[in-house]
């Protein structure tokens, strides 16, 4: 994911990236290398909440060994462009979980980028990102799952939503499957939608304010995104920043 | 308690109600019947304030106040309750967390002290108990999995929690079986029959005003109410049909 000129629209990873934002802060430093020696298990929690006028830009490298594990969580929801990539090597048995959401509104561009190189056989990975997207809001999800010849019984599904609170938000859901083995799995779903207007009159008839059926719904939506974080005090962190995070949309 | 006069609306341009009046006085029970597509379900709706539905002419007076200039939230929390024909499912909300929410954004609205988590979990089981329900369905999503008899009786639950002035139950009798319609029937009866409160009861048949004894029968027809009268009306439906009672 490290490139050394500028990124443009051509390259793939930035296609719908904020350029200008790029550039402020150029070159990038080198990806945070997480190395998971075979067998064991890491978890890591990324919140990245910038100021609003900030540009973050997160890289990590996972390599995982032989049946080692990794859970990352991801709240992306600060900064004028906030992107987190993870580029993750699966060895034999290997397994990736990915729990993410993008929270942002005004002129925001939220990215998430993630490749899943799967390059020995048997190893899993299973992604789950939430958008919710107000004001001009862009927010991303680029998965690419690359398989190699003999990375055979690979089993790696995505499944991404996204929700848009404003006709001039966009989300962008592009998986890429790349596989050159032929016994695998691989599956992918990406979803856009808008409030549930039936819900939301259902909620109001009970008495709840627009305003709160509206942070209900969503916080149903983004729901068990971050329910895997495995420390109860770190997790309600992580839930009560994204509750903010959607108060501050609404 | 709740007084409508010549009320006209509209879907999509499309007039429905087209002088519609009725009064409401607290301790009575009224049940509005009709055909299809006589704007049965168009009225608990505009009454219950829902998006997409236009008040062209008329008014309505709830409680001496203008129900028409209330947000459907500020209706509720002023008493008025809607039971839907088709409650909807909302994934990932449990019944517990929706309900108590409602019940403490009401009780803000009438500046009353919301109730805690453990008071409020009292009266939830008590009121699921009252309506034999399961008190493990008010941890599910709300209505999700429900069959159509288990969201009906949810929507009695909600009812029996929030504890409305004016209750409009559009078509809670559809879906039942005999048991469920007893228990329903029963749950209404015991929530809703006081002299400070009323009920207006949208239904097909007449079955459930065996259980439920209104002490006023409406005929709606093509947006209007053409005829009204005591029980006996409903059981003259019953016998000739609306076609009968119509022509």
């Amino acid at each position: 994911m490290n490139v050394l000129a500028l990124p443009t629209r051509r390259d793939e990873s930035w296609r719908y990236s904020d350029l200008e934002a790029v550039a402020s802060v150029w070159p990038i430093p080198a990806a945070e290398v997480i190395e998971v020696p075979a067998g064991t298990h890491v978890s890591r929690v990324i919140v990245q909440d910038a100021a609003t006028d900030a540009v973050a830009i997160r890289d990590y490298r996972v390599i995982l060994n032989a049946g080692a594990t990794a859970t990352f969580h991801v709240l992306n929801v600060g900064g004028k462009l906030g992107r987190v990539t993870i580029d993750v090597t699966c060895h034999e048995g290997s397994h990736f979980e990915l729990g993410g959401a993008m929270l942002g509104g005004g002129d925001q561009t939220l990215e998430i980028v993630t490749v899943l190189n799967h390059i020995e056989p048997n190893a899993t990975s299973n992604q789950v990102v939430r958008s919710v997207l107000g004001g001009r809001a862009t927010g991303s999800y680029l998965g690419k799952v690359a398989v190699a010849r003999h990375a055979q019984k690979t089993d790696a599904s995505q499944s991404v939503k996204a929700m848009l609170l404003s006709r001039t938000a966009t989300a962008n859901a592009k998986p890429e499957l790349e596989i050159f083995a032929d016994d695998v799995k691989c599956a992918h779903g990406a979803t856009v939608g808008e409030l549930d207007a039936n819900a939301l009159f259902y909620l109001a008839s009970r008495g709840i304010a627009p305003a709160q059926a509206k942070a209900m719904l969503l916080r149903a939506f983004i729901g068990s995104v971050f329910e895997g974080i495995e420390d109860v005090g770190e997790r309600e962190r992580v839930e009560a920043s994204a509750q903010a995070a959607l108060e501050r949309m609404l | 308690m709740l007084k409508i006069e010549n009320l006209h609306a509209e879907i999509d341009g499309k007039e429905i109600l087209k002088g519609l009046s009725l009064s409401v006085n607290a301790g009575e029970v009224h049940a509005i019947m009709g055909p299809n597509g006589a704007g049965k379900s168009t009225l608990g709706y505009v009454l219950g304030g829902r998006p997409g539905y236009e008040v062209t002419a008329g008014s309505v007076e709830f409680d001496g106040k203008d129900l028409l200039e209330m947000a459907p939230h500020e209706r509720a929390a002023a008493g008025l309750f809607l039971g839907f024909q088709y409650p909807v499912e909302i994934p990932g909300v449990s019944n517990v967390q929706f309900l108590r929410e409602a019940l403490n954004a009401q009780r803000r609205g009438r500046d009353e002290k919301p109730l805690s988590g453990a008071e409020f979990l009292k009266l939830a089981r008590e009121q699921a108990a009252a309506l034999s329900m399961d008190a493990e369905m008010l941890k599910r999503p709300v209505n999700v999995g429900f069959s159509g008899g288990e969201k009906k009786r949810n929507e009695m639950v909600q009812m029996g929690i929030v504890n409305p002035k004016l209750a409009i139950l559009d078509e809670t009798d559809s879906g039942l079986d005999i048991d469920a319609l007893r228990i329903v029937g029963d749950g209404i009866n015991r929530i809703m029959r006081a002299p400070d409160k009323a009920v207006i009861l949208i239904t097909h048949y007449e079955r459930l005003l065996g259980y439920v004894a209104p002490d006023f029968v409406h005929v709606l027809s093509a947006g209007r109410i053409i005829r009204s009268g005591g029980p006996e009306l409903a059981a003259e439906l019953e016998r000739e049909g609306y076609a009968g009672v119509l022509a």
